[in-house]
């Protein structure tokens, strides 16, 4: 397998990704679209997707990168430092992973409109309040030559904003997945007010037609274009948690060395010190299962769950402590929205249901290792 | 490396393998009366043992990084990764472990002049001659560049007279790599050397200490009126303390692996756990499941640190972080094998073994080498650039 050290693409990609993020979506962005009620900034897209981000997944000659997922795993990880706004996990990782699954002119000018910026996508597949697509109970009926899809879907992220859903039922005998346009005729979506100030949507389906050509893949076999799909959602995710963490503790550290209290800087107070190193501690050794679960998927993507499930049960984790440690550190002012550690703590909450709690992937863990 | 020549390293080995680890080395066994040590004393618990040792020794295999002229195989890390993987496909146990190949070795490596390391190395890796190290002393545990052991200059030689204690198997050693206060004057970092002292001489004794676990791997060590030749320093005189960090770091990254990780041999807890109990109550299986997650990622970590020094970037102060972190590790895992042995573990020698002593010995994992403590502080300084 491929090092553990970020190649100099890598690096180069990092350093040209965080130029950019600090300049067009610092935390102050989020700050300004959660003021103003806005959660989708269609023209910061556009930029992405002109530096090659949304088609990071998507082949080179349908228009894209095709950079690969370490690759993008480092776009997201910076995304994470300063809680940038933007389809890309939904979008340029899960909906181009799951196209790519599939053949044809279809699925290939998909992931070119993906590419380009044009086509936004979001994953409808929990129903509960926990992920679980093996529980789907949403059903598609064969009608005629298609289908008719009836039930409900909450916590689909970036479904508001989406022109397209990818959409996870039951068919006769297994479960089917359905691309079709958020404005299909039946499909009637609420905007959740999420905590994180981010894209969500509950959606209802009644009686809304697909056709065979909607199936994304084959009928009653959804998991063999999905499970590529949500895994690399959940290792890009794990990377932007992970980003996330290092934004927080940076935030942090940055504050133990200019906080005074007691005539000193609270940063030579020793019972603050080993809770700064410990925090360190834990985001160096998940760091190392972000780069696994990367590698992973490049090199060996059929057999990469165990590496993805270590990778977001570790970035939930770490986090979690990253910005619970964070908040604590700087005391009151941590408390308030004035500054920006409340964002970040409640991004973390929403990243760690996504796509999988600690537990959720926990048990994956503990399945491939012998329990 | 290309994979084509790595493929052919593999199956050059794998054959070696087959043809020469007796059957009876390949059960895993890496508890105390598994291992071999090596030694002018050591006894040989199997014909087996000693013709594997042999064996390994004059392909290199004891020490499989080390350049091919002081007794290694001059293996690169690519192809060293094979090599363990290798070894753990047949459960192979190590053929020799010791203070020399963790330590002296990598310090002498490093710091050694050409003759040092002719003359110290190959008896390394041929298991021939067995050290110890003499680092803290009564006064200086974790603040260890307060030793106090001097060594007065006469001439040719140094005479040593001093107290180290911890010194894990002194009473079994040949060998001592020590640090002196040759200079009484200078600042406590500056004063210090860093000395090879042969224990078989009247001014040395030993005397081990019990431990909690029942056994007596730490000694109190006395130097009276102890003789050390001059050319037997490493690195220069009164510069000691940068020996002793060097290896200081190798010893963290050693005692950190102790967790294993997805490529090393360390097994998966949930079979260790599921020896003892068949099905496992909710809070444990949490607990376990929570300890495997942590395990894999330290291992991942372990990795991404040695593919960094490949590249050039030594871990440096970061090796603090793997001790602490895998050592802390440790315990849980241990204290989760108590759990999971039920009343089973708590007996001496009982129905699991040494499982009681190992969970015991574990607790001084993050205490050796440096504290957990002095580990969370040296990042908090050196790595975060916190205020001290």
């Amino acid at each position: 397998m491929a090092k553990l050290v970020k190649t100099e693409e890598e690096n180069m990609l990092a350093d040209m990704a965080r130029g950019f993020l600090d300049g067009a979506a610092p935390v102050s962005k989020l700050r300004q679209m959660r003021d103003d009620g806005v959660t989708h900034d269609p023209a910061l897209w556009k930029e992405m997707a002109e530096m090659g981000w949304a088609g990071v997944l998507v082949p080179e000659d349908a228009g894209g990168s095709d950079m690969g997922f370490a690759a993008a795993n480092v776009i997201a990880e910076e995304m994470g430092k300063t809680l940038a706004v933007s389809p890309f996990i939904s979008t340029a990782v899960i909906a181009a992973t799951a196209l790519r699954q599939v053949s044809g002119a279809r699925a290939r000018e998909a992931l070119g409109r993906i590419a380009s910026g044009e086509a936004t996508y979001a994953l409808a597949v929990d129903e509960g309040i926990k992920f679980d697509p093996d529980a789907t109970q949403m059903e598609a009926k064969a009608d005629g030559n298609g289908f008719r899809l009836n039930g409900r879907k909450q916590f689909v992220v970036d479904g508001a904003l989406a022109d397209r859903l990818l959409v996870l039922a039951r068919t006769e005998d297994g479960l089917t997945l359905f691309d079709i346009p958020s404005d299909r005729a039946g499909v009637e979506r609420t905007k959740s007010n999420m905590i994180d100030a981010r894209d969500s949507a509950r959606i209802e389906f009644t009686d809304v037609e697909a056709t065979g050509d909607d199936v994304l893949g084959q009928v009653d076999q959804a998991m063999t274009v999905l499970k590529p799909a949500i895994e690399a959602g959940q290792a890009a995710l794990a990377a932007e948690l992970t980003g996330l963490a290092a934004g927080a503790f940076d935030m942090t550290v940055g504050y133990l060395k200019e906080r005074k209290q007691f005539g000193v800087e609270i940063g030579r107070f020793q019972a603050l010190q080993h809770r700064a190193a410990h925090l360190w501690c834990e985001t160096e050794v998940t760091a190392s299962a972000i780069l696994h679960a990367g590698r992973k998927l490049d090199e060996d993507p059929e057999n990469a769950g165990l590496a993805v499930s270590l990778a977001k049960a570790r970035a939930t984790a770490t986090a979690k402590l990253a910005v619970i440690e964070g908040v604590q550190m700087h005391g009151g002012i941590g408390m308030t929205d004035a500054y920006d550690m409340g964002f970040y703590m409640k991004r973390a909450r929403v990243g760690a249901e996504w796509l999988g709690d600690y537990s959720y992937h926990a048990e994956r863990v503990a399945a491939a290792r012998g329990f | 490396m290309s994979d084509a020549s790595l493929d052919g390293f593999r199956a050059e080995l794998r054959a070696w393998l087959e043809e020469n680890c007796p059957q009876e080395m390949r059960d895993g066994k890496m508890t105390e009366d598994g291992i071999c040590w090596g030694g002018k004393n050591w006894v040989f618990t199997s014909d087996a043992q000693k013709v594997w040792l042999e064996r390994c020794a004059a392909k290199g295999y004891t020490v499989p990084t080390w350049p091919k002229e002081y007794g290694g195989a001059g293996l690169t890390r690519d192809q060293e990764k094979v090599f363990y993987e290798e070894m753990g496909r047949i459960n192979a146990r190590s053929p020799l472990q010791s203070f020399g190949i963790w330590m002296l070795g990598p310090a002498l490596l490093h710091f050694g002049s050409h003759e040092q390391k002719l003359q110290y190395l190959p008896p390394i890796a041929r298991g021939e001659i067995r050290w110890c190290q003499g680092y803290s002393e009564p006064g200086a545990g974790s603040d260890l560049a307060n030793v106090q052991t001097k060594g007065e200059d006469k001439g040719d030689h140094w005479l040593v007279n001093g107290q180290k204690i911890w010194t894990s198997y002194a009473d079994k050693a040949d060998w001592i790599f020590a640090l002196v206060r040759t200079d009484r004057e200078a600042p406590k970092h500056k004063g210090i050397s860093f000395l090879l002292c042969d224990m078989e001489q009247p001014g040395v004794e030993t005397r081990p200490i019990k431990m909690i676990s029942g056994i007596s791997p730490f000694c109190e060590t006395f130097f009276t009126d102890a003789v050390i030749p001059k050319d037997q320093i490493v690195g220069e005189e009164n510069k000691g303390w940068d020996v002793a960090k060097y290896l200081l770091t190798h010893e963290r990254e050693m005692i950190s692996g102790g967790a294993g990780g997805l490529t090393g041999t360390g097994r998966a807890l949930g079979a260790v756990l599921s020896e003892t109990m068949e099905e496992m109550d909710a809070t444990l299986r949490a607990d376990a499941m929570r300890c495997e997650i942590d395990t894999l990622s330290i291992g991942l970590t372990l990795e991404r640190y040695k593919d960094q020094a490949e590249a050039g970037q030594g871990a440096g102060d970061a090796s603090a972080m793997l001790k602490y972190m895998g050592t802390e590790l440790n315990k849980q895992r241990h204290e989760l094998m108590m759990s999971a042995g039920g009343s089973d573990a708590l007996e001496w020698d009982g129905p699991l073994g040494n499982r009681a002593g190992d969970w015991l010995r574990t607790k001084a994992n993050s205490i050796e080498g440096g504290t957990s403590e002095v580990m969370l502080s040296i990042v908090s300084r050196r790595v975060l650039g916190l205020p001290g």
